[in-house]
């Protein structure tokens, strides 16, 4: 479904972000992508939805290649893909409404947009996320009055309401406490089982991503190091990734947390 | 600071090495000298036989502009009414005209061309800070419209408005129109200068974002940036307003309409009562203007 | 619309507005309709007399292509004597207000001043505030008579304003744990202001000091304009005989000094921070 070819981001200063990643994933497949800061994580999911201009290789979304694309033609294929963002990104002054509407953007003209008059059927939708997710009774509210996790669900109906074949999460919880990052962890998977999406989804929490992923990339200074089921990141597979470290406690930890956790997340508290 | 050996072999302090203490007074003498020839200058040009007769001017201009004509009053209410409308006209037309040029300045929003580092080496370093649009690790990037926004920035805000209604009376003749035109070419500048700071302060992730939905150009705009920057263009218009009240208010000096006029009139045939008048009428709009401003920017924020 | 009910099969299928800015609906159309006629009112009352507005469309061009062509040569004795005259009259008064300003500066901070000298101080501001520039510089040309010293005390006053304010805000707004540890130390009054006041608000003394400057100059390009001194005068006379490529390089100067001006002051805001 999604497949990068040889992609390579170089900066001008001659920093290397991305080195010939090569990459499949298939349609429904939630896969995590780790690595130390700086590894590339971030300039790879902007890489595919050209947010950055990788400098050389391939994006294939389906059978349309990304980055050969004119600018009409990329914001027709953004649409199919959902962003979700490390600090929300929300338009912090709009009604969490309009910020989930605002995922409609590519799909109404500009001056329906400016006058808010969005198609009756996008209403209802912006509806139905905000009912799943748990904030119906917020949809009047500025994004700025909602608590951290408030808003990256609202970032999650505004990826949703997109109608995405992809959500590219960059670093989702690594603004909020431990519970709220494992609910909205929870969350994003549970959506994209139920809407059978795939996702890319940058976390340095290691733990938090074994508990909840199929696949995990290991990704160190712009190549991939890591490629397989969580079970197989071992203390040496960390180590190649992220440098020496004495990985047994982490790995241990997620099989405790595995076991206490009973909550049940997606709902709004 | 330096720690100084002195000749008997102990060791001080001293906040200033020698050296800089010496440039210091240097620095020093030269202001003074500066201050001293400036104030010969204008001594020179001073007829002093007026200053110090100025106490007995003083007090009888003083005698005869007490007590206001306050008959007069009736004479004032259509230039009021004229220049709270050169205020809030030339406001709302140096803000039509500010917003696109503040976009134009900004390095987030005016329109960019990649370079090759190359390219910014050929540009001269002083014209750098101008031209390029970010130094980023991303790309260098130039805005070849921004030097021409920031020409129009500093050109509009460095000539006061009394002499942009100078140059339009001598254009288009005498009138509210030249004082609503002056206000507003004064403005454009003003108001652009601190919209395009407010503009370049805006968090990107919120562009970014809605730029990932797929919004067009414009949609990025009307989502991204201008429910951002909304509080701070209130608060410029209202500020902006505020002063051009003041502004205003004398702009009738040479001819541009408003309750400066009547204050040129009387003033010219001596008449200090109707002008103590007058000057109690602008103190009492530029309080109230202020008051006004400082309400409606304490509403928004 | 009703979210606040949150019963999702009551909101599918209603229609969604944007909550308004002014919740109280006869307020939002007061002010809007109230506006909108104040609007209307304003612009049918400006007289426009659109022949002259187009016959002068013919000077304007004239006047923006004496840009492409300043004259600077045929009035360049008139030129220097007055732009001379205009930086000197900035610099004396710029020196002479920051003197004054820093006593009352002091004075006007309620943290540092007793009250009565505090009223005294805030009193002065307020006046120099509410006065122009050009209203004070018609008082004090019919006081002192014509010439640059009406405009040197204009500039003066106006920067006494300006910067007293700025610096009482400046020292109500310090630090007060660094300038109470020097007062623990046992230091005198004026010892107490020079260790524990004067660090805190020195850089951005200087630099509102420099855009003062910056703003000295603009003004004084006025006050000629009533016979306190300066390039106004000139500028004046040029524009009342039309010569607009007199004007026009008469402007360039001043813009030019005015970029200068702030390109310095950006140099050395930098240095002093």
């Amino acid at each position: 479904m999604l497949k990068l070819e040889n992609l390579t981001k170089t900066y001008p200063t001659g920093d290397q972000a991305l080195r010939n990643v090569n990459l499949e994933v298939p349609a429904g497949q939630v896969l995590a992508l780790i690595g130390p800061s700086g590894a590339g994580k971030s300039t790879l999911i902007r890489c595919i939805n050209r947010l950055v201009e990788p400098t050389a290789g391939k994006v294939w979304l389906g059978d349309v290649e990304l980055t050969s694309l004119g600018s009409g033609a990329l914001r027709r294929e953004r649409r199919r893909m959902g962003m979700i963002f490390q600090e929300y990104a929300l338009v912090e002054r709009l009604t969490v409404m309009e910020n989930v509407l605002s995922g409609r953007l590519g799909y109404v003209g500009f001056w329906r947009s400016f006058l808010r008059r969005f198609p009756q059927e996008d209403i209802d939708e912006a509806f139905r996320l905000l009912d799943r997710v748990g904030l119906l009774d917020m949809a009047d509210k500025r994004a700025d009055e909602l608590s951290g996790g408030q808003r990256q669900r609202v970032g999650i109906c505004r990826a949703l309401i997109q109608d995405p074949a992809l959500l590219l999460v960059d670093e989702p919880t690594a603004s909020l406490d431990p519970k709220t990052s494992r609910q909205i962890m929870r969350l994003i998977c549970e959506l994209c089982a139920e809407r059978g999406l795939a996702a890319i989804i940058n976390i340095h929490d290691v733990a938090l991503a074994q508990m909840f992923v199929q696949r995990v990339i290991g990704l160190r200074f712009g190549v991939i190091e890591f490629d397989g089921a969580p079970e197989q990141l071992t203390p040496d597979v960390l180590t190649a990734i992220y440098g020496e470290e004495d990985w047994e406690q982490t790995i241990r930890e997620v099989d405790d947390d595995d076991a206490q956790d009973t909550e049940t997340g997606g709902a709004a508290q | 600071m330096a720690i100084i050996s002195l000749p008997d072999g102990h060791r001080t302090w001293r906040r200033f090495t020698p050296r800089a203490q010496i440039l210091r007074w240097f620095g020093y003498l030269i202001g003074v000298a500066v201050f001293v020839w400036c104030w010969n200058r204008i001594s020179e040009a001073t007829t002093w036989f007026f200053v110090w007769d100025a106490p007995r001017i003083a007090g009888d201009i003083l005698t005869r502009a007490t007590p206001p004509r306050w008959s007069y009053m009736e004479k004032l209410w259509w230039p009021i009414w004229d220049t709270i409308n050169i205020a809030t006209l030339g406001t709302i037309a140096a803000l039509v005209m500010a917003v696109p040029v503040a976009f134009m300045a900004a390095r987030n929003t005016t329109p960019q061309i990649s370079v090759s580092p190359v390219v910014i080496r050929m540009i001269p370093p002083f014209l750098r800070p101008v031209l390029m649009t970010s130094t980023g690790q991303d790309s260098y990037t130039i805005g070849p419209i921004r030097p021409i926004a920031l020409l129009i920035i500093v050109s509009t805000r460095s000539i006061n408005s009394l002499i942009w209604a100078l140059l339009l009376i001598a254009i288009i003749g005498p009138g509210v129109f030249a004082g609503i035109v002056a206000i507003a070419i004064r403005s454009i500048g003003f108001c652009a200068k601190l919209l395009y700071e407010a503009i370049e302060e805006i968090d990107h992730g919120q562009v970014e974002a809605v730029t990932a939905t797929g919004g067009s150009r414009w949609q990025v705009m009307a989502y991204g940036i201008v429910p951002q920057i909304m509080p701070a263009f209130a608060g410029i218009a209202v500020f902006r307003w505020d002063i051009n009240i003041r502004e205003s208010t004398v702009l009738g000096l040479v001819g541009a309409g408003g309750i400066g006029l009547q204050l040129s009139s009387s003033l010219n045939v001596l008449a200090w009562p109707q002008v103590s008048l007058i000057l109690l009428v602008i103190l009492l709009a530029v309080v109230i203007s202020e008051w006004v401003s400082a309400k409606v920017r304490g509403a928004i924020i | 619309m009703m979210a606040a009910g949150g019963d999702l099969d009551l909101l599918i299928g209603t229609r969604w507005k944007k909550p308004p800015f002014i919740r109280r609906a006869w307020l939002r159309w007061l002010l809007i309709l109230g506006t909108g006629a104040y609007l209307v009112a304003a612009v049918a009352s400006v007289e426009v007399n659109w022949a002259r507005v187009y016959e002068g469309l013919e000077r304007g061009a004239a006047f923006v292509a004496a840009f492409g062509d300043p004259d600077f040569t045929s009035r360049w004795q008139d030129i220097r004597d007055g732009m001379l005259e205009s930086v000197i009259m900035t610099i004396a008064s710029t020196v002479a207000g920051i003197l004054i300003s820093i006593p009352i500066g002091l004075g006007a901070a309620r943290n540092i001043a007793p009250l009565p000298v505090y009223l005294v101080c805030r009193g002065i501001i307020a006046i120099s505030r509410a006065l122009q520039e050009i209203i004070v510089a018609i008082l004090l040309v019919a006081i002192f008579g014509f010439g640059p010293l009406a405009g040197f005390l204009t500039l003066s006053f106006a920067t006494i304003g300006f910067l007293s304010k700025l610096l009482a805000e400046d020292i109500e707004s310090m630090d007060r744990v660094q300038a109470e540890a020097i007062r623990a130390t046992g230091a005198s009054w004026l010892q107490w202001v020079n260790y524990g006041v004067q660090p805190q608000v020195m850089p951005r003394l200087v630099g509102l000091s420099m855009y003062r400057l910056d703003i000295n100059f603009r003004e004084s390009a006025i006050l000629g304009l009533v016979g306190a001194g300066g390039i106004g005068a000139t500028l004046n006379t040029a524009f009342d005989r039309y010569e607009f490529d007199t004007a026009a390089a008469i402007l360039i100067l001043i813009i030019g000094t005015v970029m200068a001006l702030e390109y310095i002051s950006g140099i050395i805001r930098a240095k002093v921070q």
